[in-house]
């Protein structure tokens, strides 16, 4: 990293707070102290001390957390750069169960006298709370894994490349969309790195750097005539890999009759390009005739219907009632797992959860209670079969050892569980995106996700889309807009009738999958191929005020 | 680092100042010590405590600006911020919309956002509170799942021309869902405060714990336009979507639902129901927020929107100067002017309808029209000639908060209340409204 080109472009616009989308952590560093990765024998030395004295006091149990949590936002609009910010957040969380009521707290003053306190203080937020306990916690057995460490596979440290390069970048897309005929742009470069220890009186001491980035945009256009605008946000997706991200060759392309499509890697520019060319399209678009159609949903859009109507419902929390007062319950309760016949959809939908997947943005090694990370079958041939479950949650559904599904946003944060990568399998037939609208007599094929909303409970959902091509007779006719859907999780999913093949298996996901009480973000990816849903309800979402 | 007082941040940032080479300088100071505690099942889950500082220096040369910030106090650490954001602030490229730093500004008198009772609460407290809210809960038979927090904080900004701002608050916020043990009936109560002495946390259960007792065996009734009387949590998440884009630039760029052709905005129009008159005001008793901003903007008492006409847009100082606007902070709460009835009254006063206690998961579907959409939740229910008859199955609605002001029917009186979406706080009425657009049937509970 050359100091100057970052020093160059740093500066402009101070405030991290005029990214009001983006949650903004820690203090502001220099570019050169993101590139630093502390020692494990430090963290190690850390973790002793909490462990030691929160033992002392009276603890059964301790966990502790060493985090160290590093953002890059590179901001972008028009011709201008409006923010480069590096921020760190480096402290230590230490989690105990006493007298069997969970503690938590923590600190970011790093010398054995305030890591003492801190775990003095879980210890005692334990005891305090253990009057308003029904049960003591129970928690599923994990063996130690000793001094490990995991590292995502990366290419190319997204944070070693200079900061110039990225504006350069971003400045070229606002070039190319304005050039298109977009009145207005905002691009942005998201880069995580966090770099997390955990320590536990299992005997675990695990060290784990974690990487993802989110190149996007946001671009505006406005008809003079009218008044009226349209927007097009960016097809790429957020995801657990490095810069390589960004270098698409020729086979991380899918060239339909909408535009190009991006698979594993991310053509910004070419993307700019053609969401200038679509927002254009859009505003001539025909409002679309209210009813029912067989939408072909791309993985782009449809990762978001999975992460709202699988991934959360299938969280063991939510059915136990743990977010009852905040995110929800859930409709797939225990009866229904029992049963092992619900019908969550059709026979062509097969779910999996994976912590595992490689460029996925939920991949670690081992989850934030130090357990090894793995993947399992949630919807098999349609019927729900498992959900997605913690250490303390594990004998409530006959498990003898956490599913790995635990994760906490940041060190001052206390772990608890969030969705692993949930994802529908692709088919296994050999079919084409070409193949499913050929096969389609009056429907919609959406790419890209918009506005979404599902019920507490995950039944009923409405979603809207970034791109919608009206479909006749295997045809792609024309552009729609107004376009929103609505079903019943249920019934949508037992429409699937048919689901593209490996080879459009891609990724989709999000930066600040919101949960919890006070709230934390997780990043989570979702994968699909291209699929079938037929007679699904859409409604016109067009309005005169 | 404990909340300092007014006279210890302001030793603080004379120091911070005085490391100070640049043309000029500004320097902000924030501080909190918050605890939590969250129950769900009838029980604890997660608690915690955390305690967070952090300071903010913004160096400028000419329109070049550098920023730093730093949580560590000691004297070096505090030169070492300085020197990084005058490092920044040389190398870095000017800024066409860069503002010179305030003068000093007159913020009128303190407002009251600081309560010495919320700033004690001690881990008992809060387990005590919540205690007596488990309790509620269990003697009826019914599930409880709540959150209850508690913060105090200060903020403090100075720089090099001469300005001076400084705050403390505390907060308290409570929410609590009651749920029937047969999963058929849920109800919520929110309640947000400054000062932890008025929380009641048993009252505030036994709301929630009647909505769900009253809300088993709900029945299904067709999706359509029904005029609905909406709570003033529900109230919230309509209108702050509205709040969040008044926003100038926006409008004038023309990607606002405050967009017209050629640039120009409905500013000085009519919006919406000549009823309609919503403000803002940091001294309102029942609202007390900041008298600063956080740029050092003075807060004053501003008339949003009155007897339905947009009488203001929100803007930064740079947009203010290039179209010769006032330059108005963004508020630190919003107050919609009530009436004189009783949510019971306005019950009492509808020959058919439906009571919306919360709304959720509200989303924008289209910013040109504000159109939104969500779902009803825990405890939606039937009213006929003046009385609530029987509990009904939830919906999800479509619908744009300008339209639904249009459809103004009566207004009840404001109370303080919570966004259950954004956490913000509001002093908003119960609503009736004619020609509410749902759109479909929800089978949660």
């Amino acid at each position: 990293m050359k100091r100057r080109n970052f020093i160059y472009l740093t500066g402009v616009g101070a405030a991290a707070a005029m990214l009001p989308a983006i949650p903004v952590f820690g203090k502001e560093i220099s570019p050169e102290q993101a590139l630093e990765y502390i020692d494990p024998a430090a963290k190690k030395i850390m973790s002793d001390v909490a462990l030691n004295a929160a033992r002392s006091k009276g603890a059964t149990y301790t966990d502790v957390r060493v985090g160290r949590y590093l953002n890059q936002y590179v901001v972008t609009r028009e011709d201008k750069v409006e923010n480069i910010v590096n921020t760190e957040s480096y402290g230590i969380g230490i989690r105990v169960i006493s007298n069997g009521s969970w503690g938590f707290a923590a600190t970011d003053k790093l010398d054995k006298d305030s890591i003492a306190k801190a775990a003095e203080l879980a210890v005692t937020i334990a005891k305090e709370n253990a009057r308003l306990l029904r049960e003591p916690v129970m928690l599923a057995p994990q063996k130690g894994y000793g001094e490990v460490s995991w590292k995502a596979p990366i290419e190319k440290n997204t944070f070693e490349v200079p900061v110039k390069e990225k504006v350069d970048l971003l400045l070229a897309v606002n070039d190319a969309a304005m050039k298109g005929g977009a009145d207005y742009i905002n691009s942005v470069l998201f880069a995580v790195n966090e770099q997390k220890y955990f320590a536990s009186t299992d005997g675990s001491y695990i060290d784990q750097d974690i990487h993802r980035i989110w190149p996007t945009f946001y671009i505006t256009k406005i008809d003079k005539v009218s008044g009226k605008f349209e927007t097009r946000n960016a097809l790429s997706a957020p995801t657990g890999k490095g810069y390589e991200y960004l270098n698409a060759r020729p086979e991380d392309k899918i060239q339909t009759a909408s535009g190009t499509l991006y698979k594993g890697r991310y053509d910004m520019l070419e993307d700019a390009t053609q969401a200038a060319r679509q927002v254009g399209e859009k505003m001539k678009a025909k409002s679309v005739e209210p009813g029912k159609y067989d939408l072909v949903l791309d993985p782009s859009h449809l990762w978001l219907t999975i992460h709202e109507s699988c991934g959360h419902p299938t969280e063991l929390d939510r059915v136990l009632g743990y977010e009852a007062n905040y995110a929800g319950t859930s409709f797939l309760t225990l009866d229904k797992w029992e049963s092992k016949k619900f019908n969550y959809g059709s026979k062509e939908v097969n779910i999996t959860a994976d912590k595992t997947e490689v460029g996925s943005l939920g991949a670690v090694g081992y989850d934030d209670e130090g357990v090894k990370c793995g993947k399992w079958d949630v919807i098999k041939d349609g019927i729900l079969v498992n959900y997605q479950a913690i250490r303390d949650q594990a004998h409530i559904v006959g498990l003898n050892a956490s599913q790995g599904c635990c994760y906490a946003d940041n060190w001052s944060s206390v772990q608890f569980q969030r969705m692993a990568n949930i994802s529908l399998q692709p088919g296994k037939a050999k079919l084409s995106i070409a193949d499913q609208i050929k096969n389609v007599e009056k429907g919609i094929y959406i790419v890209g996700d918009g506005s979404f909303s599902i019920d507490q409970q995950r039944y009923n959902f409405q979603f809207g889309g970034q791109l919608y091509y009206e479909i006749k007779a295997g045809k792609i006719v024309g552009m729609l807009k107004d376009v929103a859907y609505q079903a019943n999780t249920q019934e949508f999913w037992n429409s699937c009738v048919a689901i593209c093949d490996q080879s459009d298996y891609r990724l989709g996901g999000s930066f600040f999958d919101g949960k919890g009480q006070p709230g934390q973000v997780s990043a989570v990816s979702h994968g699909s191929a291209t699929a079938r849903f037929n007679k699904v309800n859409v409604i016109n979402t067009a309005r005169k005020i | 680092m404990p909340i300092l007082t007014k006279a210890e941040a302001k030793a603080l940032l004379t120091k911070v100042l005085s490391y100070s080479k640049a043309e000029q300088c500004e320097v902000n100071l924030n501080c909190s010590d918050s605890g939590n505690l969250r129950y769900a099942r009838n029980a604890v889950s997660t608690s915690g405590g955390i305690s967070a500082n952090s300071l903010v220096v913004s160096s400028a040369f000419g329109k070049k600006l550098g920023t730093a910030t730093i949580n560590e106090f000691d004297d070096a650490s505090l030169e070492k911020v300085v020197r990084r954001a005058e490092e920044l602030a040389q190398l870095a490229p000017e800024n066409p919309e860069f503002m010179p730093f305030l003068g000093p500004q007159e913020y009128g008198p303190d407002s009251p956002t600081f309560s010495p009772a919320t700033a004690a609460v001690t881990p008992k407290d809060r387990a005590d509170a919540v205690q007596a809210s488990l309790k509620q809960a269990m003697d009826n038979k019914l599930n409880a799942a709540g959150f209850l927090s508690n913060s105090v904080g200060c903020a403090a900004l100075m720089n090099s021309k001469g300005l001076f701002a400084y705050n403390t608050s505390t907060d308290v916020a409570f929410n609590i869902t009651v749920r029937t043990d047969d999963g058929k009936g849920s109800g919520y109560a929110t309640r947000g405060y400054n000062d932890f002495s008025k929380l009641n946390a048993k009252a505030d259960t036994a709301i929630a714990a009647k909505k769900a007792m009253s809300s088993v065996t709900a029945k299904a009734i067709e999706p359509g336009k029904y005029t609905v009387i909406l709570e003033p949590t529900a109230v919230a998440v309509m209108l702050e979507n509205l709040f969040f884009s008044l926003d100038a630039r926006q409008a004038d760029e023309g990607r606002s639902f405050m967009s017209k052709t050629g640039g120009k905005t409905k500013l000085g129009e009519q919006l919406v129901d000549e009823r309609v008159n919503i403000y803002s005001d940091p001294w309102n008793p029942e609202l007390p927020t900041s008298t600063w901003s956080g740029d050092g903007r003075p807060q004053e008492k501003i008339n949003w929107i009155e007897k339905g006409v947009v009488k203001n847009l929100y803007s930064s100082r740079y947009w203010a100067q290039k179209t010769g606007i006032k330059a108005i902070p963004t508020p630190g709460g919003a107050i919609m002017q009530g009436g004189t009835k009783t949510l019971e009254e306005l019950i009492k006063g509808t020959e058919k309808g439906i009571l919306v206690t919360r709304l959720w998961y509200i989303r924008t579907v289209d910013p040109q029209t504000l159109l939104l959409t969500g779902l009803t939740r825990d405890g939606t229910f039937y009213i006929e000639n003046g009385e609530i008859k029987f509990p009904v199955k939830n919906f999800r609605f479509n619908e744009s908060p300008v339209i639904m002001l249009n459809n103004l029917d009566e207004i009840g009186i404001a109370e303080r209340t919570v966004s259950a979406e954004s956490e913000a706080n509001y002093l908003l009425p119960p609503l009736r409204i004619r020609d509410f657009t749902f759109t479909s049937l929800s089978d949660a509970v």
